[in-house]
């Protein structure tokens, strides 16, 4: 039996999920007013009763830390402490919330309303509901939801009120400030604002962090914020960013709370509010500023159909236990504990190391819907007759998504097909909802890209583009498509790596095979999620999925491909395709048109010029390598890797290419120089 | 002695008044009166009287006639439920004897989830010992011939009894009494011998060390780190060396305010003895019925009045260790001496490491005039810890002052007596009506902290007010001096509340350790969180006991103890999870910023933390000590390094 239960730990197929319930069925057939003012009693951390948001601020006014970095300043500076003190208040008066359960109860009213006219189901898992109480009334909580819209706080605080939980105060960038009715608003439903960078400024840092701490020091109330920084434009989550996860688990490791409990929290959209929003912003059309009027003009998406939410809060995750046998937390004993020192690489490596732990819990908890599938067939396919592109007949469409669902189900996703439907309703049910993004003619289905112009731009004429803004268009609709196939690439990643590795790698040798894996890994690290220092674990796990799928025979020696495996296999290296050749044409940007002067702020200008060329010529297939996000992640790759410099020196932040390198890494991504050779030169 | 020349009969008088205050806490009520008898006995008796001193003293060679050799303390005192279902506690010994606690049946029921059906006895020393003809529970003794007969030639007495060295071969951590209650016992001492003298001492070292034998000193047998655990490994003959008979002052220096006594002495004959004449030390630990002089000098002892007295590194001015290099002594007597690193404190703490420790001359004081108990009610354990930290910041910390957590409080309180009168009772009733209702404090969360004056009448009057003034800064109420007496009381008696545990499947034990102020709230919290989440991690079926308090106040911080026990019902191994569990909460102590002990000691039991607790060099240099003093490795317990 121990055996057994082994082996079903690894078996991502067999993980528990909960199920879940739609909060707005209820919302359809009673009283959203009374719903708003209903009584709202939530349990609070350890009993505690609620303490008003004034008493709050005044704590971290009086804390020690505060105070210390106060006097400090005034040494350094011989400005009067009072003076200082007053900087401090002002900067904690343009941060701190002020929840007032009015405001919030308007919310909750206007976004019945809203969640209703927008969405089929706001689906949440109301197991997940009951851990969270448990956990809020024992530690502090912090929420971690994953952030792929505007709408994901308003959404949580939203779900919070409805259940009777301690409404979270929530960490928001200082943008939405800008927006003036709106900020006041969102203040007053528990977002606290931060300015963007504050890199040098200690009092600034002190009081953000001082008031974080505070609050989950008495246990205050959740306290939220977004573990990837930003809205992730690619449906891909985005490497994680520390400065906030540092902050709450410090007062766990300092021991001023016996431990601090994180919630995973995924959020998943059938349809994107900012779908074409985001396309347009990677391909270099600046985002418009938060503004309130740029809200209303936003209205219109209310006329849209946007599917079903689903809404998945994780098992909370004990900082403590991430801890043990991590963290020598006896290493603060001997400084007194309101001098904040920096965080040593120990903890600074546990805290990274926990981040990524943490975005990969929202990944898997990532509630995926067919069009995911049919999102990824179609782009695939259109990508391979792109000169006579005829798209798929829905039959096959069809046949292929659901070779895909098992597959997907078997690497352990977690795929919502209504089984009890047939199939093609639920093919056509999905194609209809994102009926800008495909064209379906005479029985078969292809991307809306031909005429791509017309329907997104209504009433502008498609004889007057030229080629390079029909290829932008173009590209709207397949970066929107490629969004909806990313929500699906951490199941199919680990594969997806070894099955390109298996490509390129110079031999069926398993080490040859895991030297090429541990490459692209290595190579792809800032694009995707990938756990640092897990390589070996990475491999096994893909070897393990796709041995169990029939698609390898791995031995102890060798990786061979089966005779029923390539068909996966190609799928997969299709998956990952557009990413190799991305990164290679970033590579050959370098070599061949990279000057002595180019700068990190051109870069992404010139090597889009570059790709646009490309395209246009034919001679790169993939759109999407348009992407920003795409060409920043392969720069900060080439940076980490080496390839790459940033000098400081007259000019901000130039780039020093090593072109022997670049070129190196190129051949090697394409497969024509063996990896071997670079893995040791990097490793 | 020394003491005669300056007692008077009216001086005796007043001297014995004092003793009874003192006493009052220690002793039963019953017993105040033969206690001053054999006190006067003692005043006015000759010194050449050896049979009564004799007689006399606490603690005989054979241990095992007065005191358990299974569970804590005198085998005539202990906790019981009586066939009504009530607690009683026994004997004549202390307050408590011979009374009804009946509101402990419901809260160690409550508490544990135990119940007077299930009971997990101990076996008897009878049956214990008659096993050992059929298997050896006890191994035969590893006997050194040849010391053997030098010995013998010495006079010095020794003795390979079972018993005598079964005694010997444990402290009173958990597992080893655990393991006796069973019947079980590992490597015991092969002899013990009882030195008579500081000479005595010196001759048993010198011989074992020409024999090469292992010495492992033995003075009251309160260890509460496995100290006196004999290796297993240890193969040459071990010799358990009793200086329990080396109990004598051996001079009074009025002028100078010290007395030289024989290490030996446990610490309530050495009190009772200098009371005679007007005297104490101050020192008191709560072990102090038992503990020895020599111990404390070898664990670094703190006794609860050190506010006044000081601990014992305070309180020592001169020591004579024999070590087998010789005899390591300092060669005046000045209150302090610049004079290199001070060698006192290489043998303070030195846990039987080096040699023994046979003569201390230490302060002594003249006994308090007045002493005055009291208590102040807290709304919550914060208030109660800012109170002490404020006290302790003002320098005007009473001899003793004890804050008790809410665990402990109800605790206390199912340690009342049966109360006397309707009076009584009904004055009870008002007194939580009006702390709960009246000032609205929260009896699941309010806490109590114990006080103890002692001094000049008017100055102990108006220090209860100083600090009863500070502690109404803090919510603090006063809620009598019975409170805090029986506070104290229960210092003496806790320890045989877990013999009555073992008799009904629950286990638990006590540690410390000290932490500056800003971190003591942290600690208390996280050590009592991880002690509840480790027992539900390790499979303990019910809710455990833990709490703690904070016993002593420094400029610098406090030392906090840990309470922790809980029903072993349904587990195989509860010795093993009690372990666990210890190890864990001290791992938590020492992430929070806690020494690794305040007074406790190492042992055996806190070694592997050593090397971070005093750093590499740090270890480096005790090691050194060890290997010039005593290469042969004759003192052999390995404790501490």
């Amino acid at each position: 039996m121990p055996s057994n239960a082994v082996y079903s730990h690894r078996d991502p197929m067999l993980k528990k999920r909960d199920d879940f319930e739609d909060i707005l069925e209820e919302r359809r057939t009673s009283s959203d007013l009374r719903y708003a003012l209903r009584c709202y009693t939530p349990a609070l951390y350890k009993g505690e009763t609620p303490c008003q948001s004034s008493l709050l601020k005044s704590m971290v006014l009086q804390s020690d830390q505060l105070h210390y970095v106060i006097s400090q300043i005034s040494k350094e500076t011989g400005k009067a402490t009072d003076d200082v003190r007053d900087e401090a208040s002002a900067i904690l008066e343009e941060m701190a919330h002020s929840l007032q359960l009015s405001t919030v109860r308007f919310f909750a009213f206007s976004l019945c309303k809203v969640f209703k006219t927008l969405f089929r189901s706001i689906c949440v898992n109301e197991e997940g509901i009951q851990r969270l109480q448990q956990a809020i009334q024992e530690h502090p909580v912090v929420l971690l939801p994953s952030h792929r819209s505007y709408m994901d706080f308003l959404l949580m605080s939203y779900l919070l009120f409805t259940y009777d939980l301690a409404l979270p105060v929530i960490a928001a960038g200082m943008d939405f400030m800008g927006m003036k009715v709106i900020g006041e608003m969102l203040r007053m439903s528990g977002a606290f604002f931060i300015r963007r960078s504050f890199g040098g400024d200690q009092l600034y840092w002190t009081v953000f962090s001082e008031y974080v701490r505070t609050m989950l020091k008495i246990g205050y109330a959740p306290v939220e914020f977004f573990l990837e920084g930003t809205r992730s434009r690619t449906s891909k989550s985005l490497t994680p960013k520390l400065g906030l996860l540092n902050i709450v688990m410090d007062p766990f490791l300092k021991g001023e709370v016996y431990d601090v409990h994180v919630v995973p929290v995924s959020i998943s959209y059938e349809r994107i509010l900012e779908e074409t929003l985001y396309a347009r912003e990677l391909l270099g059309i600046p985002k418009p500023k938060e503004s309130t009027s740029g809200l209303f003009k936003a209205r219109k998406v209310l006329s849209e159909d946007y599917g079903s939410i689903h809404v998945y809060f994780g098992q909370p995750v004990s900082v403590r236990s991430l801890a043990e046998g991590r963290v020598n937390r006896r290493q603060f004993n001997l400084l007194p504990r309101h001098i904040s020192r920096r965080p040593g690489e120990d903890i600074h490596s546990f805290v990274n190391d926990s981040a990524y732990k943490l975005v990969r819990a929202q990944e898997e908890n990532m509630v995926l819907k067919p069009w995911v599938l049919l999102a990824s067939l179609l782009l695939q396919n259109h990508h391979q007759d792109q000169e006579q592109d005829q798209g798929m007949a829905v039959d096959q469409l069809t046949a292929q998504a659901l070779w895909l669902r098992d597959v997907s189900r078997q690497y352990g996703a977690f795929l919502h097909w209504p089984d009890h439907i047939p199939a093609s309703e639920v093919v056509s049910s999905s194609l209809s909802l994102h009926r800008g993004l495909v064209r379906l003619s005479e029985g078969r289905v292809q991307l809306a890209v031909e005429q791509a112009g017309g329907p997104a731009v209504p009433g502008e004429a498609p004889s007057t583009t030229s080629p390079e803004e029909e290829l932008l268009n173009q590209a709207v609709v397949i970066l929107s498509c490629a969004s909806y196939r990313n929500q699906a690439l951490h199941v199919f990643l680990r594969p997806a790596l070894l099955a390109s590795a298996i490509h390129t790698a110079s031999s069926t040798l398993k080490q040859d095979v895991f030297n090429s894996f541990s490459f692209l890994r290595n190579i792809f690290s800032n694009e995707f999620i990938l756990c640092p220092g897990a390589t070996v674990q990475d491999f096994e796990e893909a070897c393990f999925l796709l041995g169990k799928t029939g698609v390898l025979q791995v031995t102890q020696q060798e990786v061979l491909v089966t005779e029923s495996g390539h068909r996966t296999l190609s799928f997969l290296t299709n998956m990952l395709d557009p990413f190799l050749q991305g990164y290679q044409v970033v590579c050959r940007f370098l070599c061949e048109e990279a000057t002595e002067t180019l700068t990190e702020k051109q870069f992404i200008p010139a090597v889009r010029k570059f790709i646009i060329k490309h395209l246009l010529a034919g001679s790169l297939r993939y759109t999407e390598v348009l992407s920003s996000d795409l060409q920043k992640n392969s720069l900060a790759a080439l940076l980490r890797l080496g390839a790459v410099r940033k000098i400081k020196g007259v000019e901000q932040g130039t780039l020093k290419v090593d072109k022997v390198m670049v070129n190196s890494l190129e051949d090697t991504l394409g497969g024509k120089l063996p990896t071997q050779k670079a893995v040791a030169a990097r490793l | 002695m020394a003491s005669n020349s300056s007692g008077g009969p009216d001086r005796q008088r007043i001297a014995q008044q004092r003793l009874r205050i003192i006493t009052g806490h220690l002793q039963g009520r019953v017993d105040v009166d033969s206690t001053i008898l054999a006190a006067e006995c003692k005043a006015q008796g000759s010194q050449t009287d050896v049979s009564r001193e004799e007689e006399k003293k606490t603690v005989p060679r054979r241990r095992q006639d007065i005191m358990k050799w299974n569970g804590w303390g005198y085998s005539d005192t202990k906790f019981l439920f009586n066939k009504k279902g009530q607690a009683e506690f026994t004997g004549k010994r202390y307050r408590l004897s011979g009374m009804i606690i009946p509101a402990l049946k419901e809260w160690f029921e409550g508490t544990f989830g135990a119940s007077m059906q299930h009971k997990s006895p101990a076996t008897t020393m009878a049956c214990f010992l008659s096993a050992r003809l059929n298997s050896d529970a006890v191994q035969p003794p590893t006997l050194n011939e040849a010391f053997v007969e030098e010995l013998k030639s010495t006079g010095i007495p020794f003795s390979h009894d079972a018993e005598d060295r079964v005694f010997r071969a444990h402290g009173h951590c958990l597992h080893e009494i655990f393991a006796l209650r069973e019947g079980k016992v590992g490597r015991v001492p092969d002899m013990v011998v009882w030195p008579n003298c500081h000479n005595d001492v010196v001759k048993i070292v010198e011989l074992a060390c020409k024999h090469n034998v292992c010495l492992i000193p033995y003075g009251g047998g309160t260890s509460v780190s496995s100290a006196l655990e004999c290796p297993p490994e240890e193969t040459r003959c071990i010799v358990s060396v009793d200086t329990s008979q080396m109990n004598r002052i051996l001079w009074i220096d009025e002028k100078n305010l010290t007395a030289h006594v024989e290490a030996g002495i446990v610490g309530q004959d050495l009190e009772q003895l200098l009371n005679e004449s007007g005297y104490c030390t101050g020192h008191e630990p709560d072990s102090m019925e038992f503990s020895s002089l020599g111990g404390w000098v070898a664990t670094r002892a703190s006794g609860m009045k050190k506010n006044i007295y000081g601990n014992i590194e305070d309180l020592v001015v001169h020591v004579r260790m024999v070590t087998p290099q010789g005899v390591i002594e300092k060669s005046c007597q000045g209150p302090r001496t610049s004079t290199g690193p001070d060698i006192h404190h290489f043998i303070m703490g030195s846990e039987g490491t080096l040699g023994v420790v046979t003569e201390v001359t230490m302060k002594i004081r003249p006994m308090p005039e007045y002493q005055k108990y009291g208590s102040v009610v807290f709304p919550n354990f914060e208030q109660g810890v800012a109170c002490l930290r404020e006290v302790a910041k003002q320098r005007c910390a009473p001899a003793s002052i004890r804050l008790m957590d809410n665990e402990q409080f109800k605790f206390g309180h199912a340690l009342k007596p049966q109360v006397s009168s309707m009076f009584t009772s009904f004055l009870d009733g008002l007194k939580k009506f009006y702390i709960t209702k009246f000032k609205g404090f929260d009896p699941d969360r309010l806490c109590v902290a114990t006080l103890l004056f002692e001094g000049g009448r008017e100055k102990v009057l108006q220090h209860e007010k100083q600090v009863y003034d500070i502690a109404a800064k803090f919510g603090g109420l006063a809620a009598g001096e019975d409170n805090g007496q029986r506070g104290y009381m229960l210092t003496f008696v806790i320890a045989y509340l877990r013999d009555l545990g073992m008799e009904y499947y629950v286990i638990g034990e006590s540690f410390e350790t000290s932490v500056p102020w800003d971190r003591v709230l942290d600690i208390c919290r996280n050590v009592k969180a991880r002690i509840i989440g480790e027992c539900k991690d390790k499979g303990v079926q019910f809710q455990p006991l833990s709490t703690c308090r904070v016993t002593q106040t420094y400029d610098a911080g406090a030392c906090v103890y840990f309470y922790f026990a809980f029903n072993y019902r349904g587990l195989s191994d509860p010795v093993h999870v009690y372990e666990q569990v210890e190890h864990a909460a001290r791992e938590e102590i020492l992430a929070n910023g806690g020494s690794l002990s305040h007074h406790h000691g190492v042992g055996k039991l806190r070694k592997e933390w050593m090397r971070e607790a005093v750093s590499k060099v740090g270890m480096g240099m005790l090691q050194s000590v060890k290997d010039y003093v005593d290469p042969k490795n004759i003192f052999g317990n390995r404790n501490l390094i």
